[in-house]
């Protein structure tokens, strides 16, 4: 992985295990990496939105680039849809197009 | 600006969009205008510019002002803006209107249109963040 910082997921931990997997499979498979589900998947989770800057915002990285989705977890349409929307952001000059 | 022959168009694109006003498109328009306008001064853009639809057959359904934001980047030289934000139900052509009279306009520093397939109820996710955080700032002056 690397040490991006924005990505959705960092904050809940890893130790929040999917019911599905053994508990000790990280200790074996050093290199095993969880299933996230992407946070855009449960009820009321955010509507993608160009005017939604902090929910945009965990999508970029610190240089302002547009996170990928294997670090994100979100699912390609929603990648999509998050790419156009951080694009029209940017023109709003709402998010930047270089950071830093 | 406003000659003859732009009132004329007006009537003539009026009429064609009478027919088809049951399913004109809806937009959402971002405009940025110059910082050093009084915020006043910036709110009466939206009325210019609801002006400017209605004649075309036009409506504006919404209007909100998010204030002097900073700007991410500089745009044409500023680092600040004001930033109105319409919802719009209009024809096609009331929008290239729209969009040519703030090319001319030297307050607007730029804008975005967006076409949705349905209008936000209540205020957008900008409104929404700046209502909350005005609240911290509010407590925090209390504090000092």
């Amino acid at each position: 992985m690397t040490t991006e910082s924005t990505g959705p997921d960092r904050g809940q931990g890893d130790d929040r295990r999917r019911s599905t997997e053994p508990p000790n499979i990280t200790i074996r498979r050093p290199f095993f990496r969880r299933r996230k589900s992407s946070p855009f998947s449960h009820a009321d989770a955010p509507k993608i939105d160009y005017k939604d800057v902090k929910l945009l915002q965990r999508f970029i990285s610190e240089r302002g680039k547009i996170v990928p989705r294997r670090i994100t977890a979100v699912t390609a349409k929603e990648q999509r849809q998050l790419a156009q929307a951080i694009k029209r952001a940017r023109e709003l000059a709402l998010l930047p197009y270089v950071a830093g | 600006m406003s000659g003859a022959a732009t009132v004329a168009g007006a009537r003539l694109l009026r009429l064609a969009s009478r027919e088809d006003a049951a399913d004109m498109p809806l937009y959402e328009h971002t405009v940025i205008a110059r910082p050093d306008l009084s915020a006043q001064q910036a709110q009466a853009l939206a009325d210019q510019f609801g002006t400017v639809l209605t004649e075309q057959g036009g409506t504006v359904a919404k209007v909100e002002y998010w204030g002097l934001r900073n700007l991410s980047y500089r745009v044409k030289k500023n680092r600040k803006g004001h930033y109105l934000h319409l919802n719009i139900d209009a024809p096609a052509s009331a929008m290239s209107e729209l969009e040519r009279t703030q090319r001319i306009n030297e307050d607007v520093l730029r804008y975005l249109t967006v076409r949705v397939e349905a209008h936000e109820e209540g205020p957008s996710a900008v409104m929404q963040a700046k209502s909350s955080r005005e609240e911290r700032g509010r407590r925090d002056r209390f504090d000092r």
